[in-house]
């Protein structure tokens, strides 16, 4: 049996794992079951809801369309690399504050698909930010609220980058 | 008593929900991330066919799969579970997975349980099954036919309900009316979707014969006893955790497949067991698919437009089983005649099986077919009488004095003022300058619409529902509790416990602002929990709009007795009478001399360790529990000639509507969308327009996208977010959403419910919408979804028929 396995590392939030997995098992299956990361959820398995979009390398993928073979010594963050010491990143903050979730399943999926958003466009335009989400799916809110919430998220973003001092201290 | 509007601190507040920030950060633990020792993962193998026997199962080589635990037919499972719980009165039985013959494709054949979901879907490839196609029910009215195959043999037809109720002299009314309105209507089957699928862990301990579930079914202390049938474990051996769920929209009631699947294969292998739906499972075998109804629909008015009656009749297709019997089309009785005065109503229903996966509820359970049928008759009426649709609803309103208000079937309309609420829409609409942008559009070729509709959203529903439908005597149901229980501990920490779940609504921020408004505290310093049904006090659940009602109720009156407690041990630390202390601020004082104080800290702190300093024969301990009962509801009368109270909690919306269709392409885009909702005393701003445009959301989906459809040989041609259309960002515009508070006079601080308004008033706007803007080709929208190629195809024909 020993075979069918193969080895992997994968860097998750900064941590890297060490694994044998089958070369079937879903990058997400590895994610939420062997390093036991359980906030990137499983919606549909056919690549159409968005839920379990996670960041391989910055750039957002579905987890559950990828091999975790495939992301063999890549780089992967999740919901849970968003916080930091518990604290919530300014984009949680901001679907916090305009209330952007409601059952919060399909959450983590918008969260990073809206921070590889603001990765590259630091001041989306609301036809911007829609048509960044339009690939995940969210059966609650209406989508109103997510877009304020970008909106907020990227204003507060960008605040926080202009007081930052040169040498990279927060003044 | 609960406190005046104006002396409140936190009740109306707009605040963050609290629910927030575990969800956030993915921390919240819905079923699929719950995980316990030696858990094993289920798989289903589900039916090719819409309608066959099962000749032969062969599992050998699935069973000899090493990581294989367990393989299990319908039979099999048949020796250690029951059928499914369901409450129609006709003897229509659901197994968990089928026995002898299945009745739509994706019914449960064979389920197996093994050391991963990887092994157990490997094992169903492996199984070989003998089939006896046979004739294919399709839809409700081929099934009708007398010579339609039995989708139940034990019946005599696949018309398992067939009814007329009559409230009123409806033939009088018509006959005297000067204009019947008619119109035959078709309401497209949906499915609620949630993004997480239904799912359950049973974990069976065969030595103590307790059986522990953890599960995303939200009716918890309900599921308890009904489910104990089907898992054959008397109730007080089983125990029901609450879990968050990624939604419901109705959809999760009871799970009684998920459960059982899940429960007979630990039953079996003595292991906990998940069974975590797919998505393909969800969307072609949940057992909770919506109302899919063709509507004999009649109006009848004055030449003035005074409504006097209103005939519907229903055939309704129900799918393979019938496990909520007609609650869909009971549910729409409640508002059957919406915001208007009506003499008299008759409604027929003809409740059809066929081979298709079972309706059971999806957000407006039903009234929301109801606002859609009476708004397009109402539509229909302004254009053949000529009168306009605003003045038209004005002139037939229930006004503002006529409240506590009975209407025709015997529910109770708490309070409204719905002319209040269209006043305030059209405030903010500015109908003229639209109607004038409209014309000017036309001008250049262009086809704006403009659409309004008026109409209820029911809330706080009583059990006498799921039994006022069969005849005879009234004998149903009719408790339909809600508690809590709010505890303060020795150093004075308040925590507040449910026992009903999350399931995308705000109960913890409901129950914390309501704590903190009665204990004067901030809702931030108060912990809250969910227990589980072994430790649970009376609760029905999540569902009907019916939790911000109910909590608030169940918490003032936990509140009110923890307070005589807290007053009473106050008192005696301040040697002062009980009726002379006020809580300010985590303290209590006497009144007008605040140095005379002690702190809850104090107090809890007396309470639970200091026996001998408490006023006499009192207990240890500080905490107040409460069970709030349905706040009004009565019993229906035996002839069923009035329904009873069955929920009376009413609230009320107005939407206006402003869309572009481009007849070229059928693409409707939207110019504008305003939403007035009344649902009683705000409680938090914010969530509650979270529910309303997330409910516009989905409403616009069914209105424009949404239909689960089968082909002839009952296949499901929906089965994944490639087919079943969700509504995406790019579908959904920005909703101006306002409010007006018409309070309760039933339910503490004025409540109701809005949690399904905004799916249930969407529809007619924007089918109102739709029409108005293709009036130049007379266009008369009778059915939804409003698909593109529909709209090019009517817009086609009516140009074929202008000879344009």
């Amino acid at each position: 049996m020993e075979d069918e396995f193969m080895p992997v590392r994968i860097s998750v939030n900064g941590t890297t794992h060490r694994l044998f997995v089958e070369p079937r098992r879903t990058l997400l299956d590895v994610i939420r079951e062997d390093i036991g990361l359980t906030g990137t959820n499983v919606g549909c398995e056919h690549g159409s809801c968005g839920a379990c979009t996670v960041l391989l390398d910055g750039i957002s993928v579905r987890a559950c369309l990828m091999l975790a073979v495939q992301a063999n010594n890549h780089e992967v963050m999740t919901v849970e690399g968003l916080a930091h010491n518990g604290e919530m990143h300014p984009l949680q903050q901001a679907f916090w504050e305009k209330q952007g979730l409601q059952c919060g399943f399909c959450t983590p999926g918008f969260l990073m698909t809206a921070y590889e958003l603001l990765q590259h466009n630091s001041n989306p335009s609301e036809e911007e930010i829609r048509y960044a989400l339009s690939g995940n799916i969210c059966r609650c809110t209406g989508y109103q609220h997510i877009v304020d919430a970008i909106r907020l998220a990227a204003q507060s973003m960008q605040e926080q980058a202009a007081a930052t001092t040169p040498s990279g201290t927060t003044a | 008593m609960t406190t005046k509007a104006n002396e409140r601190a936190w009740i109306g507040k707009d605040i963050k929900r609290r629910e927030d920030p575990s969800l956030l950060m993915g921390h919240a633990t819905y079923v699929n991330d719950f995980k316990v020792t030696g858990m094993l993962h289920a798989a289903v193998l589900r039916s090719p066919y819409a309608h066959a026997r099962i000749l032969s199962i062969d599992t050998r080589a699935a069973r000899e799969l090493p990581g294989v635990y367990a393989v299990l037919t319908g039979k099999d499972a048949a020796e250690v579970i029951g059928p499914v719980p369901a409450f129609c009165a006709e003897p229509v039985v659901e197994p968990a997975i089928a026995i002898d013959k299945v009745r739509y494709a994706g019914e449960a054949v064979v389920v197996v349980a093994a050391e991963s979901r990887y092994i157990a879907e490997d094992a169903l490839d492996l199984i070989e099954i003998e089939w006896e196609p046979l004739p294919v029910v399709a839809d409700a009215v081929s099934g009708m036919q007398p010579d339609a195959p039995l989708v139940h043999e034990n019946l005599t037809s696949n018309v398992v309900y067939d009814h007329v109720f009559t409230f009123g002299d409806v033939d009088g009314d018509f006959a005297q009316a000067d204009h019947i309105i008619e119109r035959r209507l078709r309401w497209p089957r949906a499915t609620a979707a949630p993004m997480e699928p239904n799912g359950a862990v049973c974990s069976y301990d065969p030595a103590k014969g307790t059986m522990e579930i953890w599960s995303n079914t939200n009716m918890l202390n309900s599921a308890s006893w009904v489910m104990s049938g089907m898992l054959k474990i008397p109730p007080h051996k089983l125990n029901f955790y609450p879990m968050y769920t990624g939604g419901s929209f109705g959809s999760k009631h009871f799970l009684g497949k998920t459960i059982g699947i899940a429960g007979a294969l630990s039953k079996v292998t003595g292991r906990p067991v998940k069974f975590m739906e797919d998505r393909i499972d969800n969307l072609t075998a949940n057992d909770s698919q919506g109302p899919d109804r063709i509507y004999d629909a009649q109006l009848a008015v004055t030449k003035d437009g005074k409504f006097l009656s209103l005939r519907l009749h229903t055939v309704d297709d129900y799918g393979a089983y019938f496990i909520f019997a007609i609650t869909g089309n009971t549910n729409m009785m409640a508002q059957i005649t919406g915001p208007y005065t009506f003499k008299s109503v008759e409604t027929g229903i003809k409740a059809v099986l066929t081979n298709k996966n079972q309706q059971m509820l999806f957000r407006g359970a039903g009234s929301d077919v109801g606002n859609w049928v009476l708004e397009r008759l109402v539509d229909a009426a302004a254009g053949e009488l000529g009168i306009d649709g605003v003045e038209l609803r004005r002139r037939n309103f229930i006004q503002p004095d006529q409240f506590p208000y009975k209407m025709p079937t015997g529910n109770i309309y708490d309070s409204g003022n719905y002319p209040g609420v269209l006043n305030l829409a059209l405030e903010h609409f500015n109908l003229d300058a639209w109607r004038e942008e409209q014309a000017r559009a036309r001008q250049e070729g262009r086809y704006l619409g403009i659409g309004l509709a008026t109409a209820q959203q029911r809330s706080t529903y009583s059990s006498t529902e799921f039994w006022l439908h069969n005849p005879g005597p009234a004998t149903g149901l009719n408790s339909t509790p809600e508690s809590v229980r709010i505890g303060v501990g020795p150093t004075g920490g308040v925590t507040v416990t449910m026992f009903s779940p999350f399931w995308g609504n705000s109960p913890e921020t409901v129950v914390a602002q309501v704590a903190a408004e009665e204990l004067s505290i901030d809702p931030s310093e108060i912990n809250v929990t969910y227990d589980s049904t072994a430790h649970a006090l009376p609760s029905a659940g999540p569902g009907g709009s019916r939790m911000t009602v109910m909590l608030s109720g169940a918490v003032h009156g936990a509140a009110t007795r923890l307070k005589d407690k807290i007053f009473k041990i106050a008192a005696h630390m301040l040697e002062a009478s009980p009726d002379d202390l006020e809580m300010v601020a985590g303290h209590v004082r006497v009144k007008g001399a605040p140095a005379s104080t002690v702190s809850l800290a104090d107090i809890g702190m007396r309470a639970y360790w200091f026996k001998l300093d408490l006023p006499a024969d009192m207990e240890s301990g500080l905490e107040g529990t409460f069970t709030y009962d349905h706040p009004y509801t009565t019993k229906p009368s035996d002839d069923r000639k009035d329904l009873g109270a069955f929920y009376p909690i009413m609230g009320h919306a107005a939407h206006l509507v402003v869309v572009e269709v481009d007849v070229e392409t059928g693409a409707v885009t939207f110019k504008k969308y305003v939403a007035v909702h009344d649902v009683g005393t705000i409680l938090n701003p914010r969530s509650l327009q979270g529910q309303i445009r997330g409910g516009i959301a989905q409403g616009i989906g069914i209105t424009l996208l949404e239909e689960v459809c089968y082909d002839e040989d009952g296949q499901n041609l929906t089965s994944t977010f490639v087919d079943y259309l969700l509504p995406s960002s790019n579908d959904v515009p920005n909703i101006e959403v306002y409010h007006q508070e018409t309070p309760s006079p039933f339910t503490a601080y004025g409540v109701k419910g809005g949690g399904e308004g905004g799916r249930m008033v969407a529809p007619p706007a924007v089918t109102s919408a739709i029409e108005d803007a293709l009036k130049p080709f007379g266009v008369k929208i009778n059915e939804m979804p409003i698909t593109p190629e529909k709209i090019v195809r009517w817009v086609k024909e009516a140009q074929a028929r202008q000879g344009t």
